[in-house]
C-alpha cells in the first residue's frame, strides 16, 4: 500500500511537472507581446518593463526561475488585473468557486441517487420512464443553455433569486441548479443500472425471504451496495465541474477561478492563465488520486497494489 | 366391459411428411452479428427516431453548403436586422412576423418596411442576417467536430489500444503512463492552450480534441485486447504465422467493434458540447464563422427582447443532443444485450 501510494505521488509529481514544462513553453511560442500598445513605447520603456517582469532573461533561465516559483506556490505576477501576484488572484477567488462546485456536487449526487433509486425501484413503469427521459434530457441540454433560461425565467421573471452577483446563500441557488444538473442526470443513470443490478442479487432475495419491508431493503441492503461504484464518477464530475465553472461564473457574475481563467485568456495574461491551468491540473490528479484510495477502502475487494493498471 | 377392437392394417394412414424431422435445424434464418443489432435496434423506438433527426441534420447541413457557406455568411442586410420569424401561411403569433413589444403584438415587418412576399422562417440577427441559415451552417460546424472526434477516436484511440494490450508488457506500461498523464490534464486546459496559442477557430478546436479525446477509447480498446489475446482463435493465427497486424484487422478489430461503435456514440456529445462551449465563451469559433455557440451567445445578450434568437439555435443545439445521447443508448442495448435492463 505504501509503495503503491508512493508510486501514484511520483506520478503525480511528474505529470504536474510535465504540464508546468508544457505550458511555460506553448506560452513562450504565442505570438505578440503582453503589452497592450507597444507601438507607442521607446525600445527604454520596454527595456524597464521587460527587466520587470523577467522577459529580459534567457529563455530557459526563465523556465528555470519558473518552475522553481512554482515549488515556492509563487507563480508569478499578472501581467493584466493591477499587477497582482497570481496566487493572490486565485487564493482571493478560489472560495466562491470551492463552494460552488461542492454545493454543485452535493446537490447533483444527492438527487440523483434519490432519482436513481426510485427509477430502480419502480423498474419498466412510467415513473422509471419518466426518469429516463429526465436524464437523457439533463445529460443533453449544455448548462449554460440551462443557466441562462434559469437567470432570465426564474430570477428576472419570477424574482425568486437574485439574477446575478456573490452574496449570500440566495445567490448560488440558481448557478448550483445549472452547474449540477449535469452530474445529477450522470448519478441518476449510473445510479439506477447499479441499483438494479442488485436489486437482483441472491442476498436481496434473501432479505425479501426474511420479511424485510421494501424500505429496510433498499435503505440496509441495496442503497449502500450500489453506492459503490459511484465512487469512479467523482473525477469526472470534476472536471465537468471545472469546466462549468468557466461559463456559469461568467453568466452570474460571479467572482470565481473560472470567471477569472475566461477574462485571463481573453486578455493574453500569461501567468494567470498558466497558474489557473496549473491549479485545474493539479486539483484532478489530486482527485484522481483520492478516488482511488477511497475506492480501495470502501471496496476491499479491490486491491490497490494488486492489479496494476 | 373389455371390447375387442379389431385393427386393420387399412385403418391407419400415413401422415404426409410436411416437413425433414430434423432437431438440429433452426427454424429462424441465422443472422449476422451487425444484422442481429440492427434488428434490436429497430425495436427502440426513441434511437430510430434519433437516427432519422441525425440523418436528417447531416443533408440539411452538407446539403445546404451551395447556398449557406462563408459568402453568404457575411452578407448583412440591415434594413432587415432583428425581424422575428415569419413563415409564409402560418398566423400564429411569433411566427407571422409579429413580435410582443410590451403587451401588444406588432407587425415588426410591416414597422420595418419589409416587402410583403420577403419572409425569414426563423427571423434575423442584428444584421438582419436569416437565423434560419446561420443555424443550418452552426450545425454543419458542430457535426464536422462531431466527425472530427470520432476519426480521431477510431484511428488514434483505436490503433493505441490494440498495440498496448498486444505488446504489453514494458511497451504497455509506457503507453499506459502516458494516457494517465495526458488524461489527467483537464481537456479544457488542454482546448484553452490550444486556442491561446494557435488562432481561435475551427483548426485549434479540431487540434484539441485530437490530443485529448481519444484516451478513454484506448483504455477499452486495451482491456478488451487483453482479454482477446488469450483467446484460442488469436492462438491458432498465432501459431499459424499471420501477421499481428492481420490478426489485429482481422480478429481483433471485428472482436471490438461493438465497444468501439459504443464508445464513438458517447465521444461525439461530448465533442459537440465542447465546441459550443468554447464558441459560447468566446474562445471557440469567431466571426465571421459562426456556430451553434456563437449564435447562443449572441442571442443570450438580447434574450430579453428578442428570445427567439436564443431559443432557436438552442432547441436545435439540444435536439441534437439529445439525439446522439438516445442513439448512442440505443446502439449499447442493441450490440451489448448483456446491459440492457
Amino acid at each position: 500500500m505504501k509503495k503503491y501510494l508512493l508510486k501514484r505521488v511520483f506520478y503525480m509529481a511528474l505529470t504536474l511537472f510535465l504540464v508546468a514544462t508544457i505550458t511555460f513553453f506553448l506560452m513562450k511560442l504565442m505570438p505578440g507581446t503582453p503589452y497592450s500598445n507597444q507601438e507607442k513605447m521607446s525600445p527604454e520603456q520596454i527595456a524597464i518593463m521587460n527587466q520587470q517582469y523577467g522577459l529580459d532573461k534567457p529563455i530557459w533561465m526563465q523556465y528555470l526561475l519558473y518552475i522553481g516559483g512554482m515549488l515556492h506556490g509563487d507563480m508569478g505576477t499578472s501581467f493584466q488585473f493591477s499587477n497582482q501576484p497570481v496566487s493572490y488572484l486565485i487564493s482571493s477567488r478560489i472560495g466562491a468557486s470551492a463552494q460552488l462546485g461542492i454545493q454543485a456536487m452535493i446537490f447533483g449526487v444527492f438527487f440523483g441517487i434519490i432519482f436513481g433509486s426510485i427509477a430502480a425501484i419502480n423498474r419498466n413503469t412510467w415513473v422509471d420512464t419518466g426518469v429516463t427521459i429526465l436524464s437523457i434530457i439533463g445529460k443533453s441540454v449544455p448548462n449554460f443553455v440551462l443557466a441562462v433560461l434559469l437567470q432570465y425565467y426564474i430570477a428576472l421573471k419570477l424574482g425568486w433569486f437574485p439574477i446575478a452577483d456573490w452574496g449570500g446563500f440566495a445567490y448560488t441557488v440558481l448557478p448550483t441548479i445549472a452547474l449540477g444538473v449535469g452530474p445529477l442526470a450522470e448519478t441518476s443513470r449510473f445510479m439506477r443500472t447499479g441499483m438494479v443490478d442488485v436489486l437482483n442479487s441472491d442476498y436481496i432475495e434473501l432479505a425479501k425471504a426474511k420479511g424485510l419491508s421494501k424500505f429496510q431493503i433498499v435503505y440496509h441492503h441495496a442503497l449502500r451496495n450500489s453506492l459503490i461504484p459511484l465512487v469512479t464518477l467523482i473525477g469526472p464530475y470534476t472536471v465537468a465541474l471545472m469546466t462549468g465553472s468557466m461559463v456559469i461564473e461568467n453568466i452570474f457574475s460571479i467572482p470565481g477561478i473560472g470567471e477569472q481563467f475566461v477574462k485571463s485568456i481573453l486578455t493574453n495574461d500569461y501567468p494567470t492563465i498558466m497558474g489557473v491551468t496549473m491549479l485545474f491540473s493539479a486539483g484532478l490528479v489530486a482527485v484522481i488520486l483520492l478516488t482511488d484510495i477511497i475506492y480501495g477502502i470502501i471496496d476491499p475487494r479491490i486491491r490497490l497494489a494488486g492489479n496494476e493498471g | 366391459m373389455e371390447e375387442k377392437m379389431k385393427l386393420r392394417p387399412e385403418d391407419f394412414q400415413a401422415l404426409e411428411v410436411k416437413e425433414e424431422l430434423d432437431a438440429e435445424k433452426i427454424a429462424a434464418p441465422s443472422l449476422t452479428f451487425t444484422q442481429d443489432a440492427w434488428r434490436r435496434l429497430k425495436k427502440n423506438k426513441g434511437a430510430v427516431i434519433s437516427l432519422f433527426i441525425i440523418l436528417f441534420m447531416i443533408v440539411v447541413a452538407f446539403g445546404s453548403t451551395p447556398f449557406v457557406n462563408r459568402d453568404t455568411l457575411v452578407r448583412s442586410q440591415p434594413q432587415y436586422a432583428n425581424l422575428p420569424a415569419k413563415i409564409p401561411g402560418v398566423n400564429i403569433n411569433g411566427f407571422n412576423g409579429k413580435a410582443k413589444v410590451g403587451d401588444v403584438w406588432v407587425d415588426k415587418y410591416a414597422q420595418a418596411g419589409v416587402s410583403k412576399d420577403k419572409y425569414f422562417v426563423m427571423g434575423t440577427d442584428y444584421l438582419g442576417r436569416s437565423l434560419a441559415q446561420r443555424i443550418v451552417y452552426g450545425t454543419k460546424i458542430s457535426l464536422i467536430v462531431a466527425l472530427v472526434a470520432t476519426f480521431f477516436d477510431l484511428t488514434i484511440g483505436v490503433t493505441y489500444g490494440i498495440v498496448s494490450g498486444w505488446k504489453g508488457g514494458r511497451t504497455d506500461n509506457v503507453m499506459q503512463r502516458i494516457i494517465e498523464v495526458i488524461s489527467s490534464i483537464p481537456s479544457l486546459v488542454i482546448v484553452v492552450l490550444m486556442l491561446v496559442v494557435f488562432k481561435p477557430g475551427i483548426g485549434s478546436i479540431i487540434l484539441a480534441i485530437a490530443i485529448s479525446s481519444w484516451t478513454t477509447m484506448a483504455r477499452m480498446i486495451r482491456a478488451e485486447t487483453l482479454q482477446l489475446k488469450s483467446q484460442e482463435y488469436v492462438l491458432a493465427a498465432r501459431t499459424l504465422g499471420q501477421s499481428p497486424t492481420k490478426i489485429a484487422w482481422k480478429h481483433l478489430v471485428p472482436n471490438l467493434s461493438s465497444i468501439i461503435i459504443i464508445q464513438t456514440m458517447y465521444t461525439i456529445p461530448t465533442a459537440i458540447f465542447f465546441e459550443a462551449f468554447l464558441s459560447f465563451i468566446g474562445i471557440g469559433i469567431s466571426a465571421p464563422e459562426t456556430s451553434l455557440g456563437v449564435l447562443l451567445n449572441e442571442g443570450q445578450k438580447n434574450f430579453q427582447f428578442l428570445p427567439y434568437q436564443m431559443w432557436y439555435p438552442a432547441i436545435v443545439l439540444c435536439v441534437l443532443m439529445i439525439s446522439f445521447n438516445l442513439l448512442g443508448d440505443g446502439l449499447r442495448d442493441a450490440f451489448d444485450p448483456k446491459t440492457r435492463r
